[in-house]
């Protein structure tokens, strides 16, 4: 355990990487991608190589979430060791090919910051995602972040459950960095989402640039939500949903859902009560990509962690 | 048209309700699928109950139009199945290699018409969902259908908490093309916004209550209610925008100003923001005429090169209507058989 006096000495982060269209419906990443591979003056920071990049293409080009198989969950050891080979899903060829590029996972020669941008049909507003409570070097760029676009919010969603974790495009990097913006339905733009993830990437790159040039962030502590569970949708015996989110849980992402609160509500207007033994808070309520994944939300806590000071090497 | 006019039209015995026409427009999907359920129920009970008034009864067809895009939580599979409907895919020729929304068509052109015939299904009530702001909408090709506009006047009133809207498209019976056209009568009931392969419970509950609403109009309709007229409000379709496009590449190169997004039926003045480039630069609405827009950032309709669609707000009179009697019907068959010989 690392005392609050102790400064972490971080390697610069040198080459940074955004990925858009990993899912190709997600129009806000997919957009800004374009953008700046066009013209990426404005996320270009001293010191710093910037690259854009479609992850997706084919999935972008058929505006599709995926084309074979869900790129985000494609990053596991097992595909990503495979022996290539045109056989294998499209999305694994992609996985192997971006792991080449801005890999290899694992590896010193990875790159050292990843931004995944992602929309959401769910009411998360500007949400970043965190994949380890121990990156600081993350933990104090995203609480640069919170504090650079207050009285705007932005919240912090830790997925480190060794369950329900998965194998993102972005788990390549060093640093990995998730960025969820809802709510936006897919294959729709709406410029007010398009701007909000592009101000929030500015800030990112801006502590990039600041960290690189030797500016020391003093320990400070960052709210989080962790992941706790994934609750389904009641079904039937064949599977079959037979129950919608409740109107009362609808669009409340990040509120306290208390046991014996409304949960679903079944078709012929019946509630069906959340049966926790805590205060949990939902999250990725209704998201449209979710139903095939058996997740109607998440449940999280909320927990503070404590991010080391940090100072490049 | 005298006001205290009386219009006396066909009983309507056969009404079709369908779902999933788009299979990622999960409203409909879903209820047709309850429905369908609660039928399998309802058939049993009914056996022992006393059966509904002859004039009363009404036939409903439940159906689920295209089944594959819904497996696939898909608008459709190869083509828009709403777009097979026209008399030209209707009577053109059968093949193996057809795409599979046309073969769709014509398997549904089969249950529910032929299309222009004396069997077609009297009532199509077909249901959607859109990404745009529209709340429930009703949409048709006439706007002289007089059982359309009551069934939307009883929706209103038996609504109120919900903004109900009759949007008119001035396509004619020659051009129509989407399933609703079908039937003697039709319509679709767009409701929104829902994100598609989303199901809301509010949109979802609006849904329901409408369908219930429709087919319980029907029903007071042929047992010989007298449905007042009066004066409807009807949006009626000018013009679509598309996106500003790059010339070579054809990619958008701006999305709906905020100050547009989510405000369909708001009246758009020329010069009132229209498009935000990506540069942050707005570009206002160049039209002559303050139209009200409409499909305001539909998902599906990037493809169609429609970014808005803008209507006319107009007052449409309505008569006062009724069911025939059985001999005002048996001199309308009449009228119509001889009007097919001319």
């Amino acid at each position: 355990m690392s005392s609050f006096n102790s400064i972490a000495s971080l390697e610069e982060a040198r080459r940074v990487a955004i990925f858009g269209g990993t899912h190709g419906n997600e129009m806000s990443g997919v957009t800004l991608v374009n953008l700046w591979v066009k013209n990426g003056a404005e996320i270009q920071r001293k010191g710093v190589e910037t690259k854009p990049f479609i992850t997706n293409p084919k999935a972008v080009e058929k505006c599709a979430r995926y084309v074979d198989t869900d790129l985000n969950r494609a990053f596991t050891p097992e595909n990503l060791s495979a022996p290539r080979g045109d056989n294998q899903p499209y999305e694994v060829q992609r996985a192997q090919e971006i792991n080449r590029i801005f890999g290899p996972k694992g590896s010193p020669d990875a790159y050292d910051v990843i931004f995944d941008l992602h929309n959401t049909t769910s009411n998360m507003g500007c949400t970043l995602i965190l994949e380890s409570s121990k990156d600081h070097f993350n933990l104090q760029m995203m609480n640069y972040i919170k504090k650079a676009i207050a009285p705007s919010s932005c919240l912090v969603l830790l997925n480190e459950h060794p369950l329900l974790k998965y194998s993102t495009s972005r788990s390549i990097a060093k640093h990995p960095v998730g960025l969820e913006v809802g709510p936006q339905p897919q294959g729709v733009l709406r410029s007010n989402i398009f701007e909000a993830m592009r101000v929030i990437l500015k800030h990112a790159l801006d502590f990039i640039e600041l960290f690189n040039e030797g500016m020391e962030f003093p320990s400070c502590t960052v709210e989080v939500f962790r992941v706790l569970e994934r609750i389904d949708y009641p079904r039937d015996a064949n599977g079959n949903i037979i129950a919608m989110v409740h109107p009362n849980l609808q669009d409340c992402d990040w509120e306290p859902l208390n046991p014996g609160d409304p949960m679903f509500q079944t078709f012929d207007g019946k509630t069906i009560r959340f049966q926790g033994s805590g205060t949990v808070y939902p999250t990725f309520i209704n998201e449209a990509a979710y139903y095939e994944k058996q997740q109607a939300f998440v449940t999280t806590r909320r927990e503070s962690l404590v991010a080391s000071s940090i100072r490049k090497v | 048209m005298e006001v205290d006019e009386l219009v006396c039209l066909p009983r309507l015995p056969r009404v079709a309700v369908c779902g999933g026409t788009h299979g990622n427009e999960l409203s409909g999907v879903y209820l047709v699928r309850e429905l369908l359920k609660m039928e399998k129920k309802v058939t049993k009970e009914e056996e022992e109950e006393e059966e509904e008034e002859e004039d009363e009864r009404v036939s409903v067809l439940m159906v689920l139009s295209n089944p594959r895009a819904m497996l696939q939580c898909r608008r459709y599979v190869d083509t828009d199945l709403n777009r097979c409907f026209t008399r030209a895919t209707l009577n053109g020729p059968v093949s193996d290699v057809a795409p599979y929304e046309i073969t769709r068509a014509l398997e549904l052109n089969r249950m529910l018409g032929p299309k222009g015939s004396p069997a077609a299904v009297d009532l199509v009530c077909d249901l959607h969902n859109t990404t745009a702001n529209m709340g429930l909408c009703l949409i048709a090709y006439s706007d002289c259908d007089w059982i359309c506009l009551h069934i939307f006047k009883h929706l209103q009133r038996e609504m109120p908490d919900v903004p109900i809207r009759f949007i008119h498209f001035d396509v004619s019976s020659k051009e129509s093309y989407s399933l609703d056209s079908v039937g003697k009568h039709g319509f679709a009931m767009e409701i929104g916004p829902q994100p598609h392969g989303v199901v809301r419970s509010n949109v979802y509950t609006a849904m329901r209550v409408g369908v219930q609403n429709m087919l319980d109009w029907v029903r007071f309709f042929n047992s010989g209610t007298i449905f007042e007229g009066g004066f409807v409000e009807v949006f009626s379709m000018v013009k679509h925008i598309d996106y500003p496009r790059d010339r070579e590449t054809r990619t958008i190169t701006a999305a709906i100003h905020p100050q547009l997004q989510d405000r369909d039926f708001c009246l758009l003045h020329p010069g009132d923001p229209l498009f935000q480039t990506f540069s942050g630069e707005t570009l206002p609405y160049k039209g002559k005429e303050p139209l009200y827009p409409f499909f305001i950032n539909e998902c599906a309709y990037y493809e169609k090169g429609i970014a808005l669609s803008l209507a006319r707000k107009r007052r449409v009179m309505i008569p006062s209507i009724r069911v025939q009697t059985e001999h005002e019907q048996e001199s309308y068959v009449q009228e119509f058989t001889s009007e097919e010989e001319e």
